[in-house]
């Protein structure tokens, strides 16, 4: 996916080196591998001086008693050589791979720990390429880049000074060579990351076509429309293939450059270098050493562009990381501990708003609920009715006015026996890709077998023991699917068996057929009898779990009531929860409510069976 | 259906904080739970079918550029006889070049080979240039055309191979595996080309060299060779686990993120981060091993590389001392042995793009060999006007063998009727919509459409008259009037418009900020799931259909926007047949006729109102919905 969040100003090197602590711990390694780089390079260096004493002694001096020390030395040199390579590479692996993980240990700590605030603004798939793609690209700055860029600036100095030691004109037309490489290698890096990015957002885009057409699989489908999305797919994966071929291009001539360039070189070299043997002003075996040696050049030159552009992209990446790690959580922890809550929650002068110049979504809320009320919220979409349930366990905090539990400001109490008091089920179950227990217990990891099955059987969701593997199969998008009805009712066992103080529940029925919802409703009394509860609700049935109904409207409570006065008296409440407006059902078929559910339920028996058989042919 | 008693083992109560009880350490460990293997694993036969698909696939992909890539070949050759030119031109410099200006002659000859060395550089420069530009093109058109053929084919397969496949891995079939392959086509072939060139093109550069110091330096092969093959099986293994334990890391990652809500308002956060620290020290062990298996195989390579050129320098040295062999033959060697054992150390490099690549050949493969199971008819049915008239007769439908969803169903719907189906969950209604939708194709008996099996229409016949509308209701990226324009590509603007307002949508979609013109964001995400339903529901206006299908499609709609789309339904529905599918019954009493569906058997059929008073299951549920009003 492309990025869209606003690329923040780049303060260079600062943050990379900002993150100079993660490398702390491995000092020692990376003393070790700086100085057995740079013993390398001399070493590597020193190789082919050794092939110019063998040409110019044992071969045109004819001293071959010197031959098998040269190559005892050589021999040495080049064991070393690979040893001092191996050294390093060693060294930086634990080195490197320490750095990413206590980065990214750190970065999911702080991001668990950051607000919903925080939460809505990012997509998870912005953050998750800070804690893969701008990691590794970190990485191996720390471990090659950085090593590499300041090795091959030795190596070229080195080898430059070495070179005009052996013969200085033609040194210097090497030197004048290495100019225009370094010069282009720069500019081709800066061209080439801008068509990287553009290749890379083309892609983002096809791939959110590819998406579309997978998730929207059903509906292209039922209305026969697979050319038309045929063709906007074609659409995109032309342009991309257009971009691609334009990236090509600028590869084919840069590369190609940079290998002419060395060639050309060693033209003027070879013509210089043989007229300078033949007057006798070089040795043959030192022209020899200096192609050698001219040649290992190029690629710390050709590596200089990839390396510093290496270089801008871990600053990039570092950036982006530190912008995370320097976001302070908004909602603090408090001191006091919430000990044996009893539930009296109180919201009072309340006020909520998501930003400071938004508009306030939640305004002069005023409500008390002792222990053991449960209230029913209900309002048209919109109303902000799933806000004003998310402040109980702030998930956000009030803008203005504060909510009480048990007289304490909710601000002033420690965040995790705040939220050990109160659980809640949302809208959208949330499942986790793990066992079905280790997401119904959630909230409580201590729980028995015994209270599990006990939350299991108020959700309704004993299915989940006939599952393949029990209470052990694993559920979520890596694990078996279940469906809209199945998750709602684990994640109400989840709520249900936090044993709360205050039971939120966020329209947790909807999915429900109607004669599960009565089961679920018919237990979550007992349940909510001695609970605080707070129910968002859609439907009729469910707003009367509650003792009181809250009108929500445009962020106000308008009335506070029981359903049956709010009905008579209160159009507005009318039109939200009666299917018929205005429409009064008949007397006659009024009944007791319980003797209808109770003979639905001889009708409808096995529903349960069913939906399990649906499970397993999935 | 309960089995609480037969767990009765009681997990003791432990929590992080005050005790180490056995079931915290056990759950540390079972966390994860159990589920069916990745599916993309395959036993070892059908890893070799795939295998053979894959090379047939490939085989494909290159046929229609066999002449492109003769033409290749050639300039690769070219390229790499240039390259190789060089150092063995420097040596006839040395040899034959210098001696003449040494004893006071010309520099005739050096000139000449200085001149040979320029155009041998000129022409490896013009013929890489050449040769990257083509291979990167041949690349690129493959891929387009592969992406192409990969995207139509998932479009064409049913939806019951979508339902078992389901649409992450079609993802990341387009996605992360044609950019392995891109990856490979990218960096791979060329290194590929050029190392094995070069490798082969060395060795007998050599041998006309000098056999004797060619044979020496040949004789490093083979523990080279031995090299590779251990580094090559290691590293399989590796690169492996480093891709099994950053999925890990990455599925984790994401659940915490999109599941933050959960997280936090359970205090989920130190466990979260337990088992972070479990999958993210697993990814570090991994890697730490792929790094290391190259802090062994780079210097490796390196070692046998140049103990095979010291071995060159003392022989040579001893050869040429003896006027067996001249500095320039010495020189040329010690050139070419640096060519010789640089593309080894890439071909290493490389070998995991291959592997993967291949993996990704392989399922994407796989995917093409998948056969609709809703095949498209080889002569199609020529059909009239439509009038909409829907028989089921004696249709069988099983989602797995044995187990039945219709053991048998019969059923008529005339031109025009709206029929509601009720029943529990699994009772079947879904599976009739899909049928009549022709997502699947019944096991037995036939679904006809005003007398035709729906087997015998074209998908472009079928589609124009039979519209489904599920719960779903996916939006595309793009505005809402694109959106309702799904329907009917060619609707104009007008008739968009028109569509929204007879559903009810108008209202809303004016009222946003640039009212049909609004982008509706990521799959909607702009719209509440009501108004997304309103929208998918002109869609369906729009496109006309003879016969309409609602699968719970109001479903997600609050109570006021049920009313104002029930409103629109009458309008909808009064000229065309219709299938409806509700929870709410305030739905189905709409409807011209009611059947009430139980394990797959129609129990009640009739009239809403007939069916009300007729004492039955129907009218049960029917009390049980009024009083939940009261």
């Amino acid at each position: 996916m492309p990025s869209d969040q606003p690329v923040p100003v780049p303060s260079r090197s600062r943050n990379l080196w900002r993150l100079r602590p993660y490398l702390r711990p491995h000092i020692w390694r990376l003393a070790m591998m700086f100085g057995s780089s740079v013993i390398g390079v001399g070493v590597s260096l020193a190789i082919p001086l050794v092939s110019r004493s063998v040409i110019d002694g044992p071969v045109n001096r004819r001293e071959i008693d010197l031959l098998v020390p040269l190559g005892l030395l050589a021999l040495t040199l080049g064991v070393t050589e690979a040893g001092l390579i191996f050294i390093r590479r060693w060294v930086q692996s634990r080195a490197v791979s320490g750095l990413e993980t206590a980065l990214r240990h750190d970065l999911y700590v702080r991001l668990q720990a950051l607000p919903m605030e925080f939460h809505t603004r990012w997509q998870s798939g912005q953050l998750l390429s800070r804690v893969t793609v701008d990691l590794s690209t970190i990485r191996r700055f720390m471990g090659f880049g950085l090593l590499f860029l300041v090795i091959n600036i030795l190596q070229l100095i080195v080898v430059t000074i070495l070179l005009l030691n052996l013969y200085w004109p033609l040194g210097i037309v090497v030197l004048a060579a290495a100019v225009p490489i370094i010069w282009l290698s720069l500019r081709f890096e800066k061209r080439y990351l801008a068509i990287s990015r553009r290749v890379q957002d083309q892609q983002g885009d096809l791939a959110t076509h590819i998406e579309e057409s997978a998730l929207g699989f059903r509906v292209i489908k039922a209305f026969g429309r697979r050319e038309h999305v045929k063709s906007q797919f074609d659409d995109g994966a032309v342009k991309l293939y257009g971009t691609s071929l334009e990236k090509v291009r600028l590869a084919s001539r840069f590369w190609t450059f940079l290998e002419v360039i060395p060639n050309l070189t060693l033209v003027i070299v070879l013509l210089l270098g043989a007229l300078a043997v033949g007057n006798g002003s070089v040795s043959l075996g030192t022209l020899v050493a200096f192609i050698t040696l001219m040649l290992s050049l190029i690629w710390p030159v050709e590596s200089l562009g990839f390396i510093l552009a290496m270089a801008q992209e871990a600053m990039t990446s570092a950036d982006r990381i530190t912008e995370i790690l320097d976001t302070e959580s908004s909602i603090a922890s408090g001191l006091t501990e919430l000990e044996n809550p009893r539930g009296h929650l109180r919201f009072e002068n309340v006020s909520f708003r998501f930003r400071p110049d938004s508009p306030d979504l939640l305004r002069g809320i005023d409500l008390d609920l002792p222990p053991g009320t449960t209230l029913a919220l209900v309002g048209a979409t919109g109303a902000g009715k799933t806000t004003l349930t998310s402040l109980v366990p702030r998930l956000y905090d009030v803008t203005g006015g504060r909510v009480t539990i048990d007289g304490h400001d909710i601000r002033d109490l420690t965040l995790t026996s705040l939220r050990r008091a109160v659980a809640s089920a949302f809208d959208d179950p949330t499942l986790f890709s793990m066992s079905v227990r280790e997401n119904v217990t959630l909230g409580r990891p201590d729980a028995t077998e015994a209270d599990v099955q006990q939350a299991l059987q108020i959700a309704q969701a004993t299915f989940a023991n006939d599952l393949p593997w029990g209470l052990d199969t694993r559920v979520g998008e890596q694990g078996m699917s279940l469906s809209g009805g199945q998750r709602q009712r684990l994640a109400l066992a989840r709520a249900v068996l936090a044993r709360p103080a205050v039971l939120v529940l966020d329209d947790t029925l909807s999915a429900l057929d109607v004669h599960t919802e009565a089961l679920v409703e018919e237990a979550l009394r007992r349940v909510l009898a001695g609970t605080t509860g707070i129910v968002v609700a859609h439907r009729a049935s469910t707003v009367l779990l509650a003792d009181l109904v809250a009108l929500l409207e445009d962020g106000r409570i308008t009335r506070v009531g029981t359903h049956h006065d709010l009905l008579a008296t209160v159009p507005a409440y009318r039109r939200l929860l009666a299917a018929d407006d205005g429409h009064e059902p008949p007397d006659a078929v009024r009944r007791d409510r319980d003797v209808a559910m109770s003979r639905a339920h001889d009708i409808e028996s096995g529903s349960g069976d069913t939906e399990e058989r649906e499970v397993h042919a999935r | 259906m309960t089995t609480q008693t037969t767990r009765p083992s009681e997990r003791s109560g432990t929590s992080p904080a005050n005790s180490t009880d056995e079931p915290a350490t056990k759950a540390a460990r079972d966390w994860r739970g159990v589920a069916d293997d990745d599916r993309d694993e395959l036993p070892a036969k059908a890893s070799l079918v795939l295998r053979e698909h894959s090379r047939r696939l490939l085989g494909e992909l290159l046929r229609p550029h066999r002449k492109a890539i003769w033409v290749l070949v050639a300039i690769v050759l070219v390229e790499n006889a240039a390259r190789l030119a060089v150092p063995y031109l420097v040596h006839l410099g040395i040899d034959n070049g210098i001696p003449p200006i040494v004893s006071g002659g010309s520099s005739a000859t050096l000139i000449v080979i200085v001149a040979a060395v320029l155009v041998a550089a000129l022409t490896q420069a013009y013929a890489r240039q050449v040769f990257l530009m083509r291979t990167g093109r041949l690349g690129q058109t493959i891929l387009l055309g592969l992406r192409r053929r990969v995207f139509d084919h998932f479009q064409r397969l049913s939806p019951s191979f979508h339902d078992k496949y389901t649409s992450g891995r079609v993802i990341s079939r387009l996605t992360s595996d044609v950019d392995v392959i891109d990856e490979m086509l990218e960096t791979g072939f060329d290194g590929l080309v050029t190392a094995l060139l070069t490798l082969v093109g060395t060795a007998v550069l050599l041998l006309t060299l000098d056999v004797r110091l060619a044979l020496i330096a040949l004789v490093s092969f083979p523990v080279l060779l031995l090299i590779t093959a251990w580094f090559r099986s290691r590293s399989a293994v590796v690169y492996r686990r480093t891709r099994e334990t950053v999925a890990l890391v990455i599925v984790h990652f994401v659940e915490s993120m999109t599941g933050i809500r959960a997280v936090q308002a359970f205090r989920r956060e130190p466990r979260n981060e337990e088992i972070f620290d479990q999958v993210n020290d697993r990814y570090r062990q991994a890697n730490l091993d792929s790094f290391r298996l190259n802090a062994i195989f780079m210097p490796s390579i390196k070692l046998v590389g140049n103990v095979t050129i010291v071995a060159i320098l003392v022989y040579g040295g001893w050869q040429a001392y003896h006027d067996q062999v001249t500095v320039g033959v010495l020189t040329a060697f010690l050139l070419y042995l640096r060519q010789f054992f640089e593309p080894l150390q890439d071909i290493s490099q490389f070998y995991n793009t291959f592997q993967s690549a291949s993996a990704a050949l392989e399922k994407l493969s796989g995917v093409l060999a998948e056969e609709p199971d809703v095949p498209e008819p080889l002569r199609p049915a020529t059909v009239g006007t439509t009038r909409g008239r829907v028989t089921l007769s004696g249709v069988e439908f099983s989602y797995v063998d044995g187990v039945p969803v219709l053991p048998g169903l019969d059923l008529d719907v005339p031109a025009g009727q709206t029929l509601a189906l009720v029943g529990t969950t699994g009772a079947g209604k879904t599976t009739i919509a899909k049928l009549v939708a022709r997502f699947y194709d019944p096991t037995g008996g036939r679904v006809l459409l005003d007398g035709t099996d729906l087997r015998d229409l074209a998908e472009d016949d079928l589609r124009r008259r039979v519209v489904m509308v599920t719960q779903e209701n996916f939006l595309f990226t793009g505005t809402v009037a694109d959106n309702i324009r799904f329907g009917r590509p060619e609707a104009s603007y007008d008739e968009v418009v028109e569509a929204a307002r007879v559903i009810g949508a108008h209202e809303f979609i004016s009222a946003l900020p640039d009212g049909y013109d609004t982008p509706v964001e990521k799959r909607g995400s702009r719209l509440s799931a009501g108004q997304r339903q309103l929208v998918a529901f002109a869609r369906a206006f729009l496109a006309d259909p003879a016969v309409l299908i609602l699968d719970e499609a109001t479903s997600s709609l609050d109570i006021p926007s049920e009313r104002l789309v029930q409103q629109a339904l009458r309008t909808i529905l009064a000229d065309r047949t219709a299938f409806v599918i509700a929870h709410r019954l305030s739905t189905v009493e709409t409807a011209d006729r009611v059947i009430v569906l139980e394990h797959g058997r129609i129990v009640e059929d009739g009239a809403p109102a007939g069916l009300i008073h007729a004492g039955g299951r129907y009218a049960t549920l029917h009390t049980a919905w009024v009083d939940s009003l009261a």
